[in-house]
């Protein structure tokens, strides 16, 4: 039997620019949004990586990231709130030899998503995702999202955010995700090159990409994240996951953004367990049906 | 009193051997020729708890578990408190003795004591305490005798001939102990008619469901464990590796829908099973399902409701989830099945209407049916109409919601050159961009509502039970109609004017079908599980039929008598 096509191996199939890759369709976001900075990131690793749009699939949940699908030129999925990371994981089990990638918000992935991101990780499903970190909705105008800071007033905490924020990084390392990275959106060569590695890992891989929003966030702007973000220092052991906790949390200890690739591992992916488990019982698709039905004889 | 029609009831403690006496008589019965269909309840906890399995066996076609037991057999006390009350002068009563409890005999019941545990002790195999119990039962009620031991003799095969030997000898003991008393009741089994062309196979309905599947070609499964639809889980994970296919247990019930609606967005058959607490979760992706024309079957084995409700009981009350859950006006195709024969021919019916259609399906089943073993004619997989759905034909430019006159817009799957599209739950324009126009939603909203039109010629007319006129017409659904069925032949047979109407289709209700049934008819009953009397609900809003609702629910499925008591009362 042949092995199985992994989408691995189809990139650079095609040699494109990254203007190829961009749907004729006028941008969604704000004047200044760093979203933009994502989407440029984006397009340039497509182009890179030379992989034929049709072998994309783009897939996000709602908010104002998750519209990032619509300006890329790929098979896509515009899908429910929270709800990118299960939908791509069926498309990926269906489909392992096309790339997938899911775009969205903090919101979409860490408070109503956040019941799925630990699965993804934990099954290594064998896609990207990119978190869009502004870390305040802005699709419903402006609350604080699970990553806002504390004292962040949105509109339905006028008074201040009552709550700690969480940390995608440290969530991501703590439930197994085999890459993990961060950049500021405005950095398009880190942010490219972190989506480029993200999608030639075989594997699960999370970048979280820290993207101002200019109308609703006035905490975390361009400036502030450009002068927090830190790249790492490359030197760390990025296949031990206490040294990439350690690494954050002294970054962040000293109020520094810690960016670059923190952790990168090789563990089989689900699709790959889910094709020896088919091999190992020596399945196929013509397989003889009465063969089952004949156990239910009495 | 009854011929060639027997209902045996075996209650005890969980983990006694029950379920496996059940089982073993129930498949020697389908073997003999028999027609079988069982019903068990389960204890709640882990371990221990009072069991039962109940079989009805026939030499002719059994619909329903029957009204109440002729013949039980308990290996306890607490079996003999939960059945003492149901024990009426004519039954047979069969129990172990000496035994932890010794029973205060009704007038009129025929008792059999047989020592069981002290048996099974003597023969140094106390586990076959059942077998000791089935030997005597054997004997008692003329079960056949030769299919029985092929059976016991196959299913201990793989754990040695020495535990099949032991439970032998522990059944021939309790058949030995059984002639040596004075048979006093009326029971047994009868002679099945030869028929040599009889091929049948046993199956629960969660299993049957399975099948379906397999036999529809599903490719992906996902699913979260929820009582009482698991097992059709467990089955399609144990055979569908063998076609090649991906079955996945998703983090809940939300995750395993979506994963369905991406790998059927990526070309594959993609189905998901659950039951009504499960569908509850769903309601916004079938919405999405809907929306964006993907193919996708939900089953439904429902349970007790509402909220954590009666886990492990009986009800049909998922029928207004089934038919509008979600929100926004939401269309979608709702089957409901009668037998575990509906469970695998619906089940493909389901596959080919989602694909044809590209909508949501969501097939209903019950948590009797999902457990009650039946013997059905052998599914050849062969005989079986696959339907796939439309795809593009790579001319010219590719619009995924193309307009067309049946509403059905050829789909692409991914990696095709040229068919690239966006499949979103934002209101869209024929292309797939978002619109919000109104005019657009118009057209949108009829193009995926009309397609559902002509559903109702792509599922067999609803069956019409009797000819002619009736005083009483009795429209159900779901497990009902076994009921009904039942009660129709006993009511004719005492000369009353009764029709039946068994719809599978439950939406889009099939009204003209519905309409054309009550002309016939001067009083419509409609007996369904649940409090609200759902279809009769649908039927009064949908036809101009008035239908007199009787709703139980107990937990447990109506009994024929029920039927035939109600429908005396109408006509009295």
């Amino acid at each position: 039997m042949n092995a199985p096509v992994k989408v691995q191996d189809r990139f650079h199939e095609v040699q494109l620019e990254s203007k190829d890759y961009r749907e004729d369709l006028s941008s969604f976001w704000c004047p200044g949004c760093g979203h933009s900075g994502v989407l440029t990131s984006f397009l340039r690793t497509l182009a890179e990586i030379g992989i034929k749009p049709e072998n994309l699939m783009s897939i996000s949940g709602i908010g104002c990231s998750s519209r990032l699908p619509y300006f890329v030129k790929s098979y896509k999925m515009h899908t429910l709130h929270g709800r990118a990371g299960p939908v791509a994981t069926g498309a990926q089990l269906a489909r392992p030899d096309l790339a997938v990638v899911v775009t969205g918000g903090d919101g979409d992935g860490f408070s109503i998503g956040g019941g799925h991101m630990p699965h993804m990780a934990r099954k290594n499903v064998n896609m990207t995702y990119i978190l869009m970190d502004n870390h305040v909705y802005g699709l419903t105008k402006g609350q604080t999202s699970p990553t806002s800071h504390r004292v962040m007033k949105g509109s339905v905490t006028p008074f201040g955010a009552v709550e700690e924020p969480l940390d995608p990084i440290m969530y991501m390392l703590t439930y197994g995700a085999t890459f993990v990275g961060q950049a500021f959106a405005g950095n398009v060569k880190l942010a490219s090159q972190l989506i480029k590695e993200g999608m030639e890992h075989k594997g699960f891989s999370f970048i979280n990409l820290l993207s101002h929003c200019p109308t609703y966030n006035e905490i975390n702007t361009a400036k502030v994240f450009k002068a927090d973000c830190e790249k790492l220092d490359v030197g760390h052991d990025v296949t031990d996951v206490n040294v990439a906790m350690q690494v954050v949390q002294n970054a962040k200890a000293e109020g520094r953004i810690p960016t670059g690739l923190f952790y990168r591992v090789e563990r089989p992916t689900l699709d790959e367990r889910m094709a020896e488990l088919v091999t190992k019982v020596g399945g196929h698709k013509e397989y003889d049906l009465r063969k089952v039905i004949d156990l239910a004889r009495p | 009193m009854k011929k060639n029609d027997l209902i045996i009831r075996v209650g005890g403690e969980g983990g006694e051997g029950v379920i496996s006496v059940g089982d073993f008589i129930t498949q020697a019965c389908a073997r003999a020729g028999l027609d079988v269909y069982t019903f068990k309840t389960f204890p709640a906890e882990i371990k221990g708890g009072y069991a039962m399995y109940q079989l009805r066996a026939s030499t002719e076609p059994v619909y329903n578990q029957g009204d109440i037991f002729d013949v039980l057999c308990v290996f306890n006390g607490e079996a003999y408190e939960n059945n003492k009350a149901r024990l009426k002068p004519g039954h047979a009563l069969v129990y172990d003795c000496p035994g932890d409890f010794t029973p205060d005999i009704p007038e009129g019941v025929h008792a059999y004591p047989i020592p069981m545990t002290q048996t099974a002790k003597e023969l140094n195999n106390v586990r076959a305490k059942n077998m000791v119990a089935m030997g005597a039962l054997s004997v008692l009620f003329n079960i056949p005798e030769a299919s029985l031991r092929e059976v016991l003799t196959s299913k201990f095969a793989r754990k040695g001939d020495a535990v099949v030997q032991g439970n032998l000898t522990a059944f021939e003991r309790g058949q030995e102990l059984a002639r040596a008393l004075n048979k006093t009741d009326p029971w047994a089994i009868g002679t099945p008619k030869a028929d040599p062309n009889r091929d049948v196979v046993v199956m629960s309905g969660n299993n049957a469901i399975g099948l379906g599947a397999l036999i529809a070609g599903v490719e992906f499964f996902s699913a979260y464990p929820i009582t009482p639809a698991t097992e059709v889980a467990i089955y399609v994970a144990k055979h569908l590796p063998k076609r090649g296919g991906t079955l996945i247990q998703a983090e809940d019930e939300i995750a395993s829908i979506s994963q369905v609606l991406g790998a059927s967005y990526a070309g594959k058959k993609a189905m998901t099973s659950t039951s009504g607490p499960g569908l509850a979760l769903m309601g916004e992706m079938i919405g999405m399902a809907f929306m964006s024309e993907t193919p996708c079957v939900i089953v439904d084995v429902q349970r007790g409701g509402p909220s954590t409700g009666l886990p492990t009981k009986h009800e049909q009350s998922d029928l207004f989830i089934a038919v509008h859950g979600g929100h926004g006006d939401c269309g979608r195709i709702v089957l409901s099945v009668e037998n575990v024969q509906d469970c695998v021919a619906l089940t493909v019916t389901a596959f080919n209407l989602a694909e044809k259609y590209q909508c949501p399906v969501i097939l209903m089943s019950d948590g009797s049916l999902a457990f009650s073993t039946q013997s059905i004619p052998y599914p050849d997989p062969a005989s079986f109409t696959i339907v796939n759905r439309e795809r593009w034909d790579g001319n010219g430019e590719y619009n995924r919601y193309k307009l067309t006159d049946s509403g059905i817009s050829p789909m692409v799957d991914p990696g095709t050159p040229g068919g690239m599209h966006i499949a979103t739950g934002l209101e869209h324009s024929p292309k797939g961009t978002p619109s919000y126009a109104g005019e657009n939603h118009e057209i949108m909203q009829a193009k995926r509502f009309n397609k559902l039109k002509a559903v109702v010629n792509d599922v067999p007319l609803t069956e019409v039970d009797g000819e002619g006129d009736a005083d009483i017409g009795i429209i159900t659904w779901g497990g009902t109609i076994g009921v009904v069925r039942e009660a129709i032949q006993r009511l004719r047979a005492e000369g009353y004017k009764v029709k039946g109407f068994y719809p599978k289709l439950l939406h889009p209700l099939p009204v003209e079908q519905f309409e054309d049934f009550g002309k016939g008819c001067k009083r419509i009953l409609l007996p369904e599980v649940n409090y609200l009397g759902q279809l009769a609900h649908f039927v009064r809003a949908e036809t101009t039929l008035r239908p007199e609702s009787y709703t139980i629910c107990g937990g447990l499925p109506f009994t024929p008598e029920m039927i035939v008591k109600r429908v005396k009362e109408m006509l009295a």
